[in-house]
């Protein structure tokens, strides 16, 4: 990086093509917008994802579901970014009530902190979303491709902890003590628990999060190839 | 050996042992693959469709799934019924209140599908208690009795309780003649009479009341219809002993050629009564409802409104039908009004439209106590011959074809509507009295199959000594033939059915009662809110069951004497989960409680001790450890009230 060119000015811009680019005609697409700044479709692409990410308030982000031969027509809860449901009205109390037998904690709404701060993380991602549209940096783009993947890993990662948790920490007085037997649901796919087939997979909320990654990074790979050799 | 035949059935068994040698020559070989194809429901998978057969003097209603013919439930109505704890638990018992105190006991009939637009639309079953009438409501989402009123003026409520073409009125007959209102005179000199009732039932509750009943001759009116279509406004009643014999019915009622059937116009009715024509009488009777609060509650009502056919011009016309008639069926387009003479050798078939001529012309052979009695000829549409010995009921698939059940030759015979020709009879094993075609007495029948419903199984079923079981029999009747596809034994004494698709009402079912909008002044909402309460003698114990415990489950300071009130709370809230609560020495029945639901056993201690509670339902894995003490000490002792749990001082 030699020039320090302004990234919000056309002219410059034009003229740092120029400077580096001095061997191609200036025709060519790159070469007609600063090497710094994100291609317009790209701009596009994360304001809208950014804005997809407001579905997160809307829709479920995590399905765990249960099905044992005495519930043939399953038990399931629903992960939000600010709440825990039943998949079915009573789901939640019917799990809380059979878990009570292998001396696992109730799952109480109220007792995990992430669901007040998700909300908050959803909102800054929003608005940092829309800014790195906005300044349109390519660093940016990249910078902020990281911190969301980092924040889904940690998400993970977290939802994994309450799962070993809940798992492993039962009541030493419960009624079904099965030595060895650990209760942890899978972070993702599916496991046996006793009588219970358990699955765990993203649900639609959850989708779009994943959908946002994958286009951050592909918009991310797609403007580091496609910039100049020291551009990026 | 000497046969010992119940008295009830001696006079009609012979002949129908007569009829059946008759016709047995016409049986063929029955089943194989293709029956059993039919009614093969593969295990896991749903019936078509759900059938409502009455118990009979079980005083129950009974469900089955067709046509598998598989026993679904058993609705306790008028009899207490210790499995559910109906009728016992304090919740229920009001249920069987009655002018009379508490009946625990009655004789179930003819179960009424609620009817919109002519088909059944699956709210509420209406069925009639026949011995001490009365009239009760079932709920189809909860498979539960919700509501019963008696009818006041009444001996047997046999023509009950027969609703009109929307559901606008129950109709209910006496099938006794009784001094109207009753009091106390010579039974052979008595000069008796009967009511006519008709029970409004409110479109959106389904609450029923009395709206008038029409002082009738004191003839024995047996079973009754509404009409349909062009008939819709008026309802009839079949009677017999028309000779007003008070004794040995048998001969004596047996004695005309022709008895009658009563035709009454609600419209008129309704009018009369608007204009101020009823009198009153002050017969006390009961009218018992389960309220929102899930508790049912029992009021006393002592006035009706009575109308005589004197005081309304046009509200009753009698039409002669042959001879001692049973059934009185409309077919589905309200036009015939179909007789089922018991001793008749055809089967008279009326017609409304020549009956509403006939009365506009006054075509009357006389009058019977102020009741115009309309010629024969005048308005009989034809008769069908040779239709078997004993025709009681009729019903219609929808095709312009009727079925009617042919008790003393034992066998079903479908005639033409057209012509009023036989086209084909079966068989029945034996001794049919009501048959059922799903929505054959609807304006749209759903066809497909008729049931039998037999009085007597003789050897169809494996002997279980002198009683044996009533049985039911399933006909496919989708082409030319009637052809037998199954027979499945049935509770009690099945009288009428009804049928509807599944599909109606399977979706509605209740799951659970919602636990958080509970309007029962008991409920114990959580552990936390559970509690005993002395009052005096009583004791009022305010608990929870949840898998796989009760809270609480220790509780000490009870004495001998003292009535216990046991408020159990079924904290569950999932589909399929009640908890039973039975208790050492309870002259009472079980508990039975539905998830959400509050049931309450009363419990009088008798002796010092500790006594235990148990879960009589099996609910889960640790279903045998959900069970309690009840610590009894003599009456005065010192012993604290304590329990255990969250708000119990006991640990």
């Amino acid at each position: 990086m030699t020039s320090v060119g302004r990234t919000d000015g056309g002219a410059v811009g034009v003229s740092h093509a120029r400077e580096v680019g001095n061997v191609r005609p200036l025709t060519v697409q790159p070469a007609a917008r600063p090497a710094r700044r994100l291609r317009p479709g790209s701009r596009a692409a994360i304001a809208l994802a950014s804005l997809a990410l407001l579905l997160l308030y809307v829709m479920p982000l995590w399905h765990v579901g249960l099905k044992a031969p005495q519930y043939p027509e399953g038990l399931g809860m629903y992960i939000w970014v600010n709440k825990i449901t039943g998949e079915k009205p009573q789901d939640l109390n019917s799990i809380n009530g059979l878990n009570h037998y292998i001396g696992m904690k109730q799952i109480l709404p109220e007792s995990f902190p992430e669901l007040k701060l998700m909300p908050l993380a959803v909102a800054a991602a929003v608005t940092a979303g829309l800014l790195v549209a906005f300044l349109a940096r390519r660093r940016l783009l990249y910078a902020w491709t990281l911190l969301f993947a980092a924040g889904a890993l940690s998400g993970l990662a977290d939802f994994w902890k309450w799962g070993y948790q809940y798992g492993h920490e039962l009541d030493p007085r419960a009624a079904i003590k099965i030595p060895g037997m650990s209760y942890q649901p899978p972070l993702v796919g599916s496991k046996q628990l006793l009588n219970f087939h358990a699955t765990s997979w993203p649900a639609l909320g959850g989708w779009v999060a994943l959908l946002v990654l994958a286009l951050l990074i592909a918009l991310a790979i797609r403007e580091w190839r496609g910039a100049p050799a020291r551009a990026g | 050996m000497p046969r010992i035949v119940s008295p009830a059935r001696t006079g009609l068994t012979l002949a129908a042992l007569l009829g059946l040698a008759a016709c047995a020559g016409s049986s063929k070989p029955l089943g194989g693959t293709d029956a059993a194809a039919k009614v093969y429901v593969a295990p896991g998978q749903y019936d078509e469709l759900y059938a409502f057969l009455s118990g009979g003097f079980s005083g129950n209603v009974v469900v089955y799934g067709l046509p598998s013919g598989r026993l679904l439930q058993q609705i306790p109505v008028f009899s207490q019924y210790p499995e559910k704890g109906y009728g016992y638990s304090e919740e229920t018992k009001a249920m069987l209140n009655t002018s009379w105190g508490f009946l625990p006991w009655d004789d179930a009939h003819h179960p009424q599908l609620s009817i919109t637009n002519g088909q059944a639309d699956g709210r509420w079953l209406f069925i009639n208690g026949n011995n001490t009438p009365r009239i009760a409501r079932l709920d189809l989402t909860r498979f539960e009795t919700e509501e019963i009123i008696e009818i006041p003026n009444a001996a047997g409520g046999h023509g009950s309780p027969y609703i009109t073409a929307n559901s606008e009125y129950a109709v209910s007959g006496t099938r006794f003649a009784v001094p109207t209102p009753q009091q106390d005179e010579s039974i052979k000199d008595g000069k008796f009479g009967g009511v006519l009732s008709f029970v409004k039932i409110d479109p959106q509750s389904g609450h029923m009341s009395l709206a008038f009943q029409v002082h009738v001759p004191g003839f024995d009116y047996d079973l009754a219809r509404s009409g349909k279509g062009p008939s819709r406004d008026w309802s009839f009643w079949t009677s017999y002993n028309t000779e007003e014999a008070k004794t040995l019915l048998e001969a004596n009622a047996s004695q005309k050629d022709k008895d009658y059937i009563a035709a009454v116009n609600r419209k008129v009715a309704v009018q009369c009564v608007a204009d101020g024509k009823a009198k009153e009488w002050k017969t006390p009777y009961a009218h018992n409802l389960v309220g929102e609060d899930g508790i049912a509650r029992s009021e006393m009502v002592n006035s009706e409104k009575i109308l005589e056919a004197a005081d309304c011009p046009g509200l009753i016309y009698f039409l002669p039908t042959p001879k001692s008639p049973h059934g009185v069926d409309v077919d589905p387009t309200g036009e015939f009004i179909v007789g089922g003479g018991k001793l008749a050798t055809t089967i008279p078939v009326h017609s409304f439209s020549k009956m509403l001529k006939a009365i506009e012309a006054k075509a009357f052979e006389g009058e019977v106590g102020g009741i115009p009695v309309l010629k024969y000829d005048q308005v009989i549409a034809g008769e069908v011959q040779n239709p078997g010995l004993g025709p009681l009921h009729t019903e219609f698939d929808g095709k312009g074809y009727a079925y009617t059940s042919v008790f003393i030759t034992s066998e079903i015979v479908k005639f033409s509507l057209k012509d009023f020709k036989v086209v084909d009879r079966v068989p029945t094993y034996y001794s049919i009295g009501h048959l059922m075609i799903p929505g054959g007495d609807t304006e749209h029948p759903y066809g497909k199959y008729v049931v039998a419903l037999n009085k007597i199984t003789k050897d169809r079923y494996l002997p279980t000594g002198p009683e044996l079981t009533q049985s039911a029999q399933l006909y496919d009747i989708t082409g030319d033939k009637m052809k037998l596809l199954l027979d499945f034994p049935t509770t009690g004494e099945p009288h009428y059915a009804q049928a509807l698709p599944a599909s109606v009402i399977k979706d509605k079912q209740l799951k659970a009662y919602a636990l958080a909008t509970s309007k029962d002044p008991n409920v114990t909402k959580s552990e936390k809110e559970t509690k005993v309460v002395r009052q005096g003698a009583k004791v009022h114990a305010y608990m929870t069951a949840i898998r796989s415990h009760f809270v609480p489950d220790n509780i000490e300071g009870i004495q001998v004497g003292d009535s216990v009130f046991f408020h159990v709370t079924n904290l569950e809230q999932d589909w399929d989960v009640p908890h039973g609560f039975a208790m050492l020495g309870a002259r009472n029945a079980e508990l039975l409680i539905m998830p959400g639901q509050i049931r309450t056993l009363v419990w009088v201690p008798q002796r010092p001790g500790v006594y235990p509670f148990y879960c009589t339902d099996f609910c889960s894995a640790l279903h045998q450890e959900m069970q309690g003490y009840i610590r009894v000490s003599a009456k005065g002792a010192a012993t604290p009230l304590a329990w255990n749990g969250p708000s119990g001082s006991l640990k």
